[in-house]
């Protein structure tokens, strides 16, 4: 029992990832119609958006230590942040230590930034064009992305750690009754999956209670009918994908702590998403987020070591064969609208 | 089949595409004259030096790649001269290798054994290398390998430490000078036992891939020896990335310490993971809950930042080893300081040993007198030197592995900066970490005969 509910702690917030990138996947597919494969990318940017914040927070100048000597035996080159001068050792620290949390500020703007380039830069070029067209060259993008910023960044992993505060695990097993230590979850996580519930509600508030939210939703479902009101819709759109690439930033940002960044940490989440997308249902935003939950859960589970032994190797396979069941039996997935892609 | 279809200009192109099929090995065995592949015409010689420069790995190929040019400047008489002022054969006189200049292509592994034998082909056959080394996985080293056997080049591998390169995978033409799995596991395990008791539970989270299986088998064994108990060993994708499903059952399990066989990437991610589930803070069975990293890359070691504090792991070398161990090690310090003045940071591991692999190469050449691969491969079997940084080492002529100490070192509590990430806690002697040439760990495969090519 207590190894059940851990798994699906754990699936939810596995979940949680995969329906905050598939839920700013389907936006752009609702709004736009383009299968952006450079969605991943979008993800790893955003977790970038924290280290450079980070980066930011801690740029220093070099004083010479005489007292102490480098591995060549010459005086040690000591790095003083500029932010220690400014406010003071133990604020700067403080400061650095939520270097995360405070990066959304950072990254909301650079990630809409970049997102309203890429659309009207790129995307916009390819929208009466074939999806299979689209896919080359949002993958291609996503690649330059990925080279962009090993390019500067490297290709090791950047530790990016939490806020201190947030170090440590809390003991859910204790608090229902069960032994110590048999359900524990980091709090991190525990931010993480509060964190994903609070944008995706966001997002779902957005649409259904603005005026703007309103346009966008009935341009998802018929884009002519409101071009022919009058309504300048491809201004709206582009703002949704600006608003998309945030989502999928702020997911990255989040996530920075949980896995050091890496420059290809997107391609590892972009066919997930994708399959979460197609289970969940072409263009529909509660299927992408229902699936992602259900994914990550069945993912977890799937991981456990009693079902291992019992099907080896089904870790591997377990979302891809769910996607196939649910295909088959339910081709426009979970809550899949009809006539999307199947025109 | 019918020939009214054969025009003239076809009649050519068949011509032309048989002449040229039928001269190729020709063209392949171009120094067929001296009897091995690649002979070095001229006054030059090429090596060939594949290591991943795209990919998760490009910045351990990066900094061996800085090794290599190190080695080949002072092997043309460039630079302070680094470990060739202390290596205890004193053949080489940077005047290159037989007094050829030493001239170098590097090639891109990527970290796929397809394409790292591509870029190797390429390497021997187009560059004329008579010589391949670097790269930074078992697959890798494993494929090259072969395609050196195959080729009639020496293969001075790189980062490589599955026991299978010099197990069952072994090939005539070519050496490990890095150290191997079984190394780790018995060089960790009395350390372990002292450090944490030898009454322990033991969890392991397993790479699913050959390297994985060789350092889980040698950690299991050499820790259940000392009294450990395996209470579970579960095999995790390659290309995982959120270990938290493999991380959360461990404590349930009732295991006291966990052992991550992972590297690189996996091993950033995976040690992050378990960090962030507290599992360092937690009490079971009555003791400390700790994790153990069997091998240690200082380079990806930065990647999970101060996670590494207190883990502790094995290495093959260590930039600090001569200034807290004494001159046993010497050698260390003469390359720190010529890595460290050129590039301005101490080298790592991966460094390390493909510099030394570079001039264990040139060194046995020199000996033999020739390039010749057989020559070659007689001059390193059974060689013993000292001077290269890991004390007195023997590269043993039955499977062509170095032998010599292992250090193991824990995660620094207090770092002074990103180079300073692990202290030595202790060393290995070599002694303790040799095994027979038939251990069971390596049995099946055999060297067979070298082949100089051509």
């Amino acid at each position: 029992m207590d190894a059940i509910l851990l798994q699906i702690l754990n699936g939810l917030d596995k979940g949680s990832a995969y329906a905050l990138i598939a839920l700013g996947l389907t936006l752009i597919f609702g709004t736009l119609g383009v299968v952006n494969f450079a969605h991943g990318a979008l993800f790893m940017i955003g977790a970038f958006c924290a280290v450079t914040f980070s980066k930011l927070l801690t740029l220093s100048h070099t004083i010479i230590d005489d007292t102490r000597k480098d591995f060549l035996g010459n005086p040690m080159k000591v790095d003083v942040p500029y932010i220690h001068e400014f406010v003071g050792q133990t604020t700067g620290d403080a400061i650095i230590d939520w270097a995360v949390p405070l990066s959304i500020l950072f990254a909301v703007p650079v990630m809409i930034a970049i997102g309203f380039i890429m659309e009207r830069g790129l995307i916009k070029h390819f929208y009466k064009r074939p999806h299979a067209d689209q896919i080359l060259v949002t993958f291609g993008l996503a690649i330059v992305l990925q080279e962009v910023i090993k390019f500067f960044y490297g290709a090791n992993p950047i530790p990016t750690p939490a806020p201190a505060v947030f170090a440590g695990s809390f003991d859910f097993g204790a608090m229902l009754g069960f032994d110590p230590n048999t359900i524990i979850y980091p709090y991190w996580r525990l931010v993480y999956f509060g964190f994903a519930a609070v944008i995706i509600g966001a997002v779902f508030a957005f649409l259904q209670f603005t005026t703007f939210g309103m346009v966008v939703r009935a341009g998802m479902a018929d884009r002519e009918t409101v071009g022919l009101l009058g309504i300048n819709i491809d201004k709206r759109f582009t703002i949704m994908f600006g608003i998309a690439a945030a989502v999928a930033g702020l997911a990255g940002v989040m996530y920075a702590p949980i896995n050091s960044p890496n420059y290809h940490m997107g391609m590892d989440f972009l066919v997930l998403s994708f399959v979460v997308v197609v289970v969940g249902g072409m263009g529909s935003l509660p299927g992408a987020v229902l699936a992602g939950f259900l994914l990550g859960i069945l993912e977890s589970f799937a991981s456990m070591s009693a079902i291992l032994e019992l099907i080896p190797g089904i870790n591997q396979i377990i979302i891809y064969l769910v996607a196939i069941i649910i295909l088959l039996t339910r081709p426009r997935g979970l809550m899949g609208r009809k006539g999307v892609m199947e025109e | 089949m019918s020939f009214s279809n054969l025009t003239r200009r076809g009649l050519i192109k068949t011509s032309a595409a048989a002449g040229a099929g039928l001269a190729l090995p020709t063209y392949l065995s171009a120094a067929s004259h001296a009897g091995y592949t690649n002979a070095p015409q001229g006054d030059t010689v090429t090596l060939g030096f594949n290591v991943p420069q795209s990919g998760p790995y490009a910045d351990e190929g990066a900094d061996e790649l800085r090794a290599f040019e190190l080695a080949v400047e002072h092997l043309n008489g460039g630079g302070d001269g680094g470990m060739m002022q202390t290596f205890s054969s004193k053949a080489l006189n940077g005047t290159g290798i037989l007094g050829k200049k030493v001239e170098y292509v590097t090639g891109d592994t990527q970290t796929k054994s397809d394409a790292a034998r591509a870029s190797a082909k390429s390497m021997i056959e187009k560059d004329g290398a008579v010589m391949i080394s670097g790269g930074s996985s078992s697959g890798v080293a494993v494929a090259v390998q072969a395609l050196c056997q195959e080729a009639g080049v020496i293969f001075m591998a790189g980062l490589t430490h599955a026991n299978d390169t010099t197990g069952k995978d072994k090939r005539a033409n070519g050496f490990r000078h890095f150290f191997n799995s079984y190394m780790s596991g018995a060089a960790l395990a009395p350390i372990l036992a002292n450090e944490y008791g030898k009454d322990r539970k033991a969890y392991h989270l397993t790479a699913d891939y050959n390297w994985g299986y060789t350092t889980e088998e040698a950690v299991r064994s050499s820790t259940e020896a000392f009294g450990w108990e395996t209470v579970n060993a579960v095999k995790t994708p390659l290309t995982q990335t959120d270990f938290s499903a493999y991380i959360a059952p461990v404590l349930q399990s009732g295991a006291d310490v966990l052992v991550l066989n992972h590297y690189g990437g996996n091993m950033v991610n995976s040690l992050t993971n378990a960090v962030q589930f507290g599992l360092r803070d937690k009490m079971v069975n009555g003791k400390k809950f700790e994790i153990v990293v069997p091998l240690y890359s200082e380079l990806m070691a930065r990647g999970a930042g101060a996670n590494i504090k207190g883990i502790l792991g094995s290495q093959n070398w260590d930039w600090k080893l001569e200034d807290q161990l004494g001159s046993r090690y010497s050698g260390t310090n003469a390359f720190v300081q010529s890595f460290g003045t050129k590039y301005g940071f101490p080298p790592s591991q991966a460094a390390h040993t493909c510099y030394v692999q570079t001039m264990l190469y040139a060194d046995a050449v020199t000996r033999a007198g020739s390039f010749n691969p057989c020559a070659v491969v007689e001059a390193l079997e059974g060689f013993e030197f000292d001077g290269m940084g890991n004390g007195p080492t023997l590269y043993r002529a039955d499977d062509h592995q170095c032998f010599k100490d292992v250090v193991v070192v824990k995660g620094k509590e207090n770092p002074e900066n990103e180079y300073d990430l692990v202290e030595i806690v202790e060393v290995t002697p070599a002694d303790q970490v040799t095994y027979a040439p038939d251990h069971e760990q390596f049995a099946g495969g055999s060297l067979g005969s070298c082949n100089a090519g051509a």
